[in-house]
């Protein structure tokens, strides 16, 4: 369980994170939602301990970040950050075999390999695990990328806008993979998406947020309403049911 | 996967097998009368010249080679920019820095204390550069190794002014331009205290391949991105300065060869670690019989034959590198 208390992170004089508490639900897909500058990704980097708070708590398991060992916490809880620049001359299985690191140090036994191995056809990635990641398109970079998370099997796994800068057939096929992450392996991932639809397909729970603050959490369904999305993102946001699903239309 | 390492088996013994024909040429080859046969036979001339000049000139030449590839790497690695070596980084200038201050306060006899100094000069630099570059957080790869040069030239201009003061030019000019042909039996031993410190980079492999993907990236893996990027520096700045106190500055080598071995085996510093030394190695070797056998009997220096080489081989690359848009 994850719950954080009073966090606050400052740049200058301004509150990017403004006194957020907030306790996340197990076994969900959870999505932080909000406009740009909400404070959505600063606030996984906070609790993923990858950027440092002014103020407050986070807890991972009833254990505030600081009494955990970096390496104990990386088996625990892993984060995929927007990496795709990277040039880095590595092949998809090096990529992946360095999710095994904080288990096995860099020295795989047999059982990582396996993990490994699995982790890439997970993501069908076999037929491409000898290629270097330079060479692919920012998607397959991206599938690769997340073949390293689930390698490194952790409970507790932070997405910062996977689905940025690809097309629809990559989207979904990530959002369906940690759909099964959720439901078949009972991890829970917690995701920053722009695309609010994808949002209402995949997603259990919401955290919405704005200037720094959670204005609202729930249940997708009670998230998902002309009136919230208006307070969240400050305009008309109408909801049409399609196929069982709540579909927003804010294209005009 | 068996097939996979017999390939990569072939090909480092193949590599050492190139080594080892270079290595006899470069015994062979000297103004004086030598022959191989006479190593075997006993001959006390042959033997002493061997030992005394020929061995330690080629040991120092392999030595040197693999220390800056790998210094290279390293650098090249944690800052993830191709285009860092001890010698775009200033971090040799900071070197040849600390020789000048040993030679000025200690009268620069004993090499150890020259080393010392020249470590913690190039140590203090290098972690000036690193600094500057998370601050400033250039998009641009190109200006990386600007600032470095430019940083270097400064640090450069400052170590002749005090040189030309106190008038040890002479004496620094040594350290100024690499050279090879003042090495003999008991000026070059120095070189191998860098050797450990291949096989600490070698268990670090992982770690910096790691560390370059980025501070959030390494934190993720439970790795403290800080300390691997310090430990690097130490190895850098320690293998640069015992190569710069005892050869000289030698350019390039840093730059090139881990360009190349990336090129076909990749940017994993477990797979290409091996490739990086010897090949720098090799390529070093070759510069030296060049400058050994073109105005022979006199010799080029070392560093203007692996500038002139080391010069063509990187416009390769670039273009190269070009082409294949990275």
């Amino acid at each position: 369980m994850i719950s954080i208390k009073n966090i606050s992170k400052k740049y200058g004089e301004k509150h990017v994170v403004d006194h957020v508490d907030l306790d996340i639900p197990k076994g969900k897909i959870i999505a932080f939602i909000g406009s740009n500058g909400a404070g959505k990704s600063t606030l996984i980097s906070i609790i993923s301990r990858t950027l440092s708070k002014n103020s407050g708590e986070v807890y991972i398991d009833e254990k505030e970040l600081k009494e955990w060992k970096s390496k104990e916490l990386s088996k625990r809880l892993s984060i995929l950050k927007q990496s795709n620049y990277l040039n880095i001359r590595l092949t998809i299985k090096e990529l992946v075999s360095f999710g095994r690191f904080p288990y096995s140090n860099g020295k795989l036994t047999k059982e990582d390999e396996k993990i490994v191995d699995d982790a890439i056809s997970y993501m069908k990635l076999e037929d491409l695990q000898d290629r270097y990641l330079d060479e692919l398109s920012g998607g397959q970079r991206q599938m690769a990328y997340i073949a390293m998370i689930i390698a490194q099997d952790t409970e507790y796994v932070f997405l910062d806008e996977p689905l940025n800068n690809l097309d629809m057939r990559h989207s979904v096929h990530i959002m369906k993979i940690i759909r099964k992450l959720v439901d078949d392996l009972g991890k829970t991932v917690m995701v920053v998406i722009h695309d609010i639809n994808f949002v209402s397909c995949y997603a259990d729970y919401i955290v919405a947020m704005k200037d720094g603050k959670i204005v609202e959490e729930g249940a997708t369904e009670n998230i998902l309403k002309s009136n919230v999305l208006k307070e969240v993102y400050g305009m008309d946001i109408g909801i049409h049911q399609i196929n069982g699903k709540n579909i927003c239309l804010y294209y005009d | 996967m068996i097939n996979k390492m017999k390939r990569i088996l072939l090909h480092r013994i193949s590599w050492i097998v190139v080594l080892i024909i270079l290595s006899i040429i470069s015994i062979m080859i000297g103004v004086k009368d030598f022959s191989l046969r006479g190593i075997f036979t006993g001959n006390a001339d042959d033997v002493n010249l061997v030992l005394i000049s020929r061995l330690p000139r080629l040991i120092s030449i392999i030595v040197t080679g693999a220390s800056l590839s790998v210094a290279g790497l390293i650098m090249q690695t944690i800052t993830n920019n191709k285009f860092v070596s001890p010698s775009t980084a200033g971090t040799m200038e900071w070197c040849k820095f600390g020789v000048m201050i040993a030679i000025l306060l200690f009268g620069g006899r004993s090499s150890l204390v020259k080393m010392g100094v020249a470590f913690i000069c190039a140590l203090f630099g290098t972690l000036l550069f690193m600094k500057l570059l998370t601050k400033l957080q250039f998009t641009n790869a190109i200006i990386v190794p600007l600032v470095g040069m430019m940083m270097g030239n400064v640090v450069g201009s400052i170590t002749s002014f005090f040189a030309y003061k106190y008038d040890i030019m002479q004496n620094m000019s040594s350290w100024l331009q690499g050279n090879f042909s003042l090495i003999i039996k008991g000026r070059y031993e120095l070189l191998y205290i860098g050797i450990p410190f291949f096989i600490i980079a070698y268990v670090y492999a992982n770690k910096f391949t790691i560390a370059g993907m980025g501070e959030s990236f390494s934190q993720n893996l439970g790795l403290n991105h800080k300390r691997i990027v310090m430990g690097g520096m130490v190895i850098v700045a320690f293998i640069t300065s015992t190569v710069v106190v005892t050869v000289g500055s030698i350019p390039f080598l840093g730059l090139i060869i881990p360009n190349i071995v990336a090129i076909y085996k990749g940017d994993n510093i477990k797979n290409t670690l091996f490739d990086i030394a010897i090949l720098g190695s090799i390529f070093i070797l070759v510069c030296d019989i060049l400058g050994r056998i073109i105005i022979y009997p006199y010799e080029v220096s070392i560093s203007v034959v692996v500038s002139v080489v080391g010069s063509i081989i990187f416009l390769v690359i670039l273009f190269w590198r070009n082409k294949h848009a990275r």
